[in-house]
């Protein structure tokens, strides 16, 4: 099989020693700033992003999504012991994590949370190593039509399975391809939305986007809450673990689920979060012990971290594929591509083999290190938590700030990062969804260069996305998605 | 306009005050949007779609959101009405309104000291005095860790990365060399 040597070509790639030496940098990176608040996977990576510049690329995204990997574990400690969500997708690991804590089985709690999320990426990662290269493939053969085509149905999927109001996710998602249109013109070179200010040529870039909307955003809602950590502590020792995994094993039709679960949700851009409170609430009807959930089920804890985890790998899919990615995180790393000098789509996968195939092998060997790492160093990383908020939140200005100057080395980004951070605070209260305005800046251009060769081609016939049977798939499954909450309303009315 | 919900509570904004604020401001963003792509032409060219093409019907889909978020807004008041007026809630009470805005607005005073002495004292004088005021730690522990993070910050990146950071209008920093 292609794949496999194609693997082991990028386990060689990774086991160099200054590989090995950032993954673990990255892993505990990552852990830290998922265990802290303010900071999480997506705007983690967007701060430290300007420090690889000068790295080499395959070390860079191997540190990078290392950094992910940790962020996604370490939501869990939180979770577990401070009924504390340190990122959103962990949010229902503390329906039953933090009970079993309160009941003295935090060690068990975190044991169970860890190894899922391994399980739950291990099993994304496989599916990456073997359907990403096929994807990548077909997709060798897209168009600008089919590129849109495929841009439309990443959109229209936020807006028709979003579990919010849709008006808002369109809102956000518009307001999002608003400000990737600031500054210059790719093709004609004229300027747009700059108002003749000429520091806005530069246009507002994604990362300061996110470093304030994910960051400062935070900051100022944990502030709300009046934050005083109270948490239980724990200590994980070898037989609380071996005992553990042998429970484990009764949950693997759980585990099945939501490993399908996330992998589907991470995919279609639905990311982490939904595919994890999804996961639950199956996990929940599902189960024959469903009624005792919330109650420090540790099938409660399984199953959302396993879905969590398959889909913040399975995320970075459509990413390595199509240049598309699946979530905000993924964004940030595709930012990075660019930045790094490499074209994200298809192509990658023909003309920077080592680079691709470095980052999968990472992939599998990152997450063994982060659960051999979060299950031996948890009482360090629940230590951090114990630091007063009044000493975090400034350092963690702080380090937004420096972060936002770096992207550019610009000063007008650190003002815009604060008003993204308000942006962030008042959006994430009345439920405007961050992660599509996010998607739409980065993908603004590209899916607006797409658009405007499309209509060249077809000299501003909108039908040329209905020209051939691929792109005529790929629009009506968008416009079937756009329509999904119509759509399924009417199937359930056709069936009674 | 938000009387009748904030009463019998501690008080704030009303999440329906902030929604209609968002929304409004959101269709004044849509408008320049699409007052600007206009300008630009927002039509067929002679060599293919003008530069206003793709942002025009942008703006004119968040206007249209914004609107619709306005219309459910006052749809849900209305019927609330008949219902004798559930409460939609708070969007923040006043006390947490003042906890944000006392990280805030230090934050927005931090970032212009960074535009005028530079991102390295402007971060250590910050930390420390945030420490002293909202956590009320001793003058020693603030300035110890106010000014060993920003020292920290500055062996990473100038000397580390080699990745320099703003100094400022008034660099006060322009003896160390970097």
């Amino acid at each position: 099989m292609v794949e496999i040597s194609a693997l082991f070509h990028g386990f060689a790639v990774v086991l160099s020693p200054f590989n090995l030496l950032l993954m673990l940098i990255g892993i505990v990176l990552g852990v830290i700033i998922g265990v802290l608040p303010g900071l999480g996977g997506a705007n983690g990576v967007a701060i430290l992003l300007p420090l690889t510049f000068t790295m080499p690329p395959t070390s860079a995204i191997i540190m990078l999504s290392c950094i992910y990997w940790g962020a996604l574990f370490g939501g869990a400690i939180t979770s577990v012991l401070f009924n504390i969500p340190g990122e959103p997708w962990s949010v229902a690991t503390t329906f039953d994590g933090y009970p079993m804590a309160q009941q003295g089985r935090a060690g068990e709690a975190l044991t169970a949370s860890f190894t899922s999320s391994f399980i739950g990426a291990l099993f994304a990662v496989i599916m990456i190593t073997f359907l990403a290269p096929l994807v990548a493939k077909f997709a060798l053969k897209f168009g600008p039509p089919e590129f849109f085509a495929v841009y439309l149905l990443t959109f229209c999927s936020f807006i028709g399975m979003g579990k919010g109001s849709a008006w808002k996710t369109l809102a956000a998602m518009m307001l999002g391809f608003a400000l990737a249109a600031i500054g210059m013109d790719n093709i004609t070179g004229r300027l747009r939305l700059t108002f003749g200010f000429p520091e806005m040529m530069r246009g507002v870039d994604f990362l300061i986007a996110v470093i304030g909307l994910f960051g400062i955003g935070e900051i100022l809602l944990s502030m709300e809450e009046g934050l005083s950590f109270t948490g239980k502590s724990a200590k994980i020792n070898p037989k609380v673990v071996l005992e553990t995994w042998k429970k484990l094993p009764h949950y693997w039709l759980t585990s099945l689920r939501s490993c399908l679960i996330g992998c589907w949700m991470g995919i279609t851009p639905g990311g982490a979060t939904p595919a994890s409170f999804m996961s639950y609430g199956v996990a929940k009807r599902m189960s024959k012990d469903g009624d005792k959930f919330g109650k420090g089920q540790i099938e409660g804890v399984v199953a959302p971290e396993t879905a969590a985890h398959a889909a913040g790998t399975a995320a970075l899919l459509p990413m390595l594929a199509l240049g598309i990615p699946g979530s905000p995180t993924a964004a940030v790393l595709l930012g990075g591509l660019l930045i790094w000098g490499l074209q994200p789509g298809p192509l990658l996968f023909v003309e920077q083999k080592d680079f691709v195939w470095g980052l999968i092998a990472s992939m599998y060997l990152g997450n063994l290190a982060g659960l051999a790492i979060v299950l031996t160093c948890v009482p360090l990383f629940a230590a951090i938590l114990r630091v007063p908020f009044s000493i975090i939140a400034p350092v963690i200005v702080a380090i937004c700030a420096i972060g936002a100057y770096t992207v550019h080395n610009a000063m007008l980004d650190i003002w815009l990062m604060m008003i993204f951070g308000v942006v962030g605070y008042v959006f994430k209260k009345l439920d405007y969804p961050l992660a599509p305005l996010v998607l739409a800046l980065v993908l603004g251009d590209r899916a607006e260069d797409s658009f405007r060769q499309a209509m060249l081609i077809a000299q501003g016939d909108m039908r040329i996305f209905f020209s051939n049977a691929l792109v005529g798939t790929i629009t009506g499954l968008a416009l079937i998605m756009l329509f999904w909450p119509i759509v399924s309303r009417a199937v359930a009315a056709i069936r009674k | 306009m938000s009387d009748h919900e904030t009463a019998g509570s501690d008080g704030g904004i009303s999440t329906r005050t902030m929604e209609i604020v968002v929304a409004v401001v959101l269709f004044a963003v849509s408008a320049l949007v699409v007052y600007d792509s206009y300008r630009l032409g927002s039509k067929w060219g002679d060599d293919g779609p003008q530069s206003g093409y793709f942002p025009f019907y942008i703006g004119l889909l968040l206007g249209l959101a914004s609107v619709a978020t306005l219309v459910r807004v006052f749809l849900t008041q209305w019927r609330q009405h008949d219902k004798a007026a559930a409460p939609t809630g708070l969007f923040v009470e006043w006390g947490q309104l003042k906890l944000v805005l006392s990280v805030l607005v230090p934050a927005v005073v931090y970032v212009l000291a960074v535009q005028l002495i530079g991102m390295y004292i402007a971060s250590a004088v910050y930390i420390m005095l945030f420490m002293r005021w909202l956590g009320h730690y001793s003058w020693v522990k603030s300035v110890a860790i106010g000014f060993g993070v920003s020292a920290a910050i500055f062996v990473l990146f100038e000397i580390w990365f080699k990745v320099p950071l703003y100094k400022g209008v008034y660099d006060a920093l322009a003896w160390l060399g970097y």
